[in-house]
């Protein structure tokens, strides 16, 4: 247990020793920041001076919570995999994995370790998120379980897009294939939810299937517990493929 | 009887296949305490495989290997905890100073915290690293991130220290310190290296393996050899060639 704890502090740390985790964060926060001011914007000059005496109005939580949410959830669909790519392919390019390899750890401890130091990451950027609605909190009332429940959701979401980011990384020798090739896949995760939808050829099991359709929910504030099993289904699944590819790295050679 | 006791590495019947290909064929390595091996070879003879299977970095076709009592394939973790490995291209963090890095694999190998300091300042002071701790490894140059490489290898205090051409880029009087540090390391630890330089092997082996073709070829102490030159000219290109050689030049 302390040597996944070891592997996954100092990752986290070497993530934040380049730009790139520095410079991602600042960007999509930036953009984050600006939509969403559009949005309040939006809301208290329009949709509230609309609502006068209406009844059923969506409140701020309702109308802002759902929009930032997915919105970001959009964003790191683009952002995860620059995060997940140098994970194992850095390691192999630079032919340090060796160093992980022959020390007394199991592969098991290997990729938790790695894994959990991207969702380090993955929190950070969630709480950063977080922290615009909550401002609003100083000034109105917040549905506070709608939040809570989106938080959870885009948690989820990007942590099994963290785990397919991570198997694809020890799959390739150089980070940008790595990168690639999770962002492929995870537009088609996406495509399924689309093709899911369609009209004509609407198929449940494709939205089932796909990774988005389970988060909407969440945004929207339902927590359902199957939604959150398909979520850790799809991490531990990803993960033990991980494993397994480690393992055979040693049998294979 | 053979006293297996004091037998540190002991792998018996090594075959390596990738695909087809046979690397590394039927070969027996043996270490005993307090013995330097040299692994020779020519390009492509199998050295590093070899080293990679005593390592636990790949696991042999056939044949079974024990560390320290212990069979690597059984219990991995065990044995490699008896383990330093300096692969041929050292694995070093580049975004990481000379201490926070030895930091990290001092903890990688379970050594207690409270420990880890004491560790990695003897570690530096064996390797001369002492005034880069505070540097970042990528700007040092090769000789002092082969020697970041060493340390680590020894850091943790193993049974068997096993590098992979470890004077690769070094300076003269770098070398002849490794060579020194290698020596002193002999002593009381096992230590097998690859080398393609020659005298070095003359200067700190005690024994010589030398591979052809993934096969053992030579196995031997160096007492009475008086030219390993010679030796390994003719194990690998038959006496002929060494005197057609001779004539060229």
């Amino acid at each position: 247990m302390s040597a996944i704890w070891v592997i996954a502090n100092t990752e986290f740390r070497r993530m934040f020793l380049s730009p790139l985790a520095w410079s991602i964060l600042a960007v999509v926060q930036f953009i984050l920041a600006w939509m969403f001011l559009l949005g309040v914007n939006e809301y208290s000059l329009q949709t509230q001076s609309m609502a006068v005496g209406a009844e059923d109005v969506a409140g701020i939580s309702e109308a802002m919570i759902p929009f930032l949410f997915s919105t970001a959830a959009s964003i790191m669909l683009v952002v995860t995999p620059l995060i997940t790519m140098r994970l194992f392919a850095e390691e192999r390019m630079n032919q340090t994995l060796t160093l992980l390899t022959s020390a007394p750890l199991s592969n098991t401890q290997i990729v938790l370790g790695k894994y959990l130091s991207v969702l380090g990451f993955v929190l950070l950027f969630v709480g950063l998120v977080a922290l615009m609605p909550v401002s609003l909190a100083f000034t109105t009332s917040l549905d506070w379980g709608q939040l809570a429940a989106a938080v959870l959701g885009l948690v989820l979401l990007l942590a099994a897009f963290s785990a397919v980011g991570l198997f694809l990384s020890s799959l390739a020798r150089q980070p940008v294939i790595a990168a690639v090739t999770t962002f492929g896949f995870l537009l088609l995760l996406d495509v399924l939810y689309q093709s899911g939808n369609a009209q004509g050829s609407a198929s449940e099991l494709f939205v089932y299937l796909s990774a988005f359709g389970h988060f909407l929910s969440f945004a929207k504030g339902m927590f359902d517990s199957s939604d959150l099993v398909y979520y850790l289904l799809f991490i531990v699944g990803f993960l033990i493929l991980t494993i397994r590819k480690l393992d055979n790295d040693r049998l294979q050679g | 009887m053979i006293n297996h006791q004091d037998r540190l590495i002991s792998a018996l019947g090594l075959s390596r296949y990738y695909g087809e290909r046979c690397v590394v064929n039927n070969v027996d390595v043996v270490l005993r305490k307090g013995e330097v091996l040299g692994l020779l070879g020519p390009n492509g003879a199998g050295k590093s495989t070899t080293m990679q299977m005593l390592t636990g970095n790949l696991s042999p076709s056939e044949g079974e290997i024990q560390i320290n009592t212990i069979d690597l394939l059984d219990e991995p973790i065990k044995a490699k905890q008896q383990m330093g490995y300096l692969p041929e291209q050292p694995p070093v963090y580049r975004d990481l100073t000379v201490s926070e890095y030895l930091h990290y694999c001092a903890r990688l190998r379970h050594i207690p915290k409270a420990e880890c300091r004491r560790m990695v300042a003897y570690a530096s002071e064996r390797c001369g690293l002492q005034e880069v701790s505070k540097r970042l490894i990528g700007n040092l140059s090769k000789g002092f991130r082969q020697r970041v490489g060493i340390a680590q290898a020894i850091l943790h205090n193993p049974a068997v220290v096993i590098l992979d051409e470890p004077t690769v880029g070094l300076d003269p009087i770098q070398i002849r310190e490794i060579r020194r540090l290698i020596r002193e390391l002999g002593k009381d630890h096992g230590i097998i290296l690859s080398t393609h330089i020659l005298p070095e092997v003359q200067a700190v082996c005690d024994r010589v393996q030398i591979l052809n073709q993934g096969k053992t070829v030579f196995n031997n102490t160096l007492d009475g050899v008086e030219s390993l030159e010679k030796v390994f000219f003719d194990l690998i290109f038959g006496a002929d060639a060494v005197a057609s050689e001779e004539v060229a030049v």
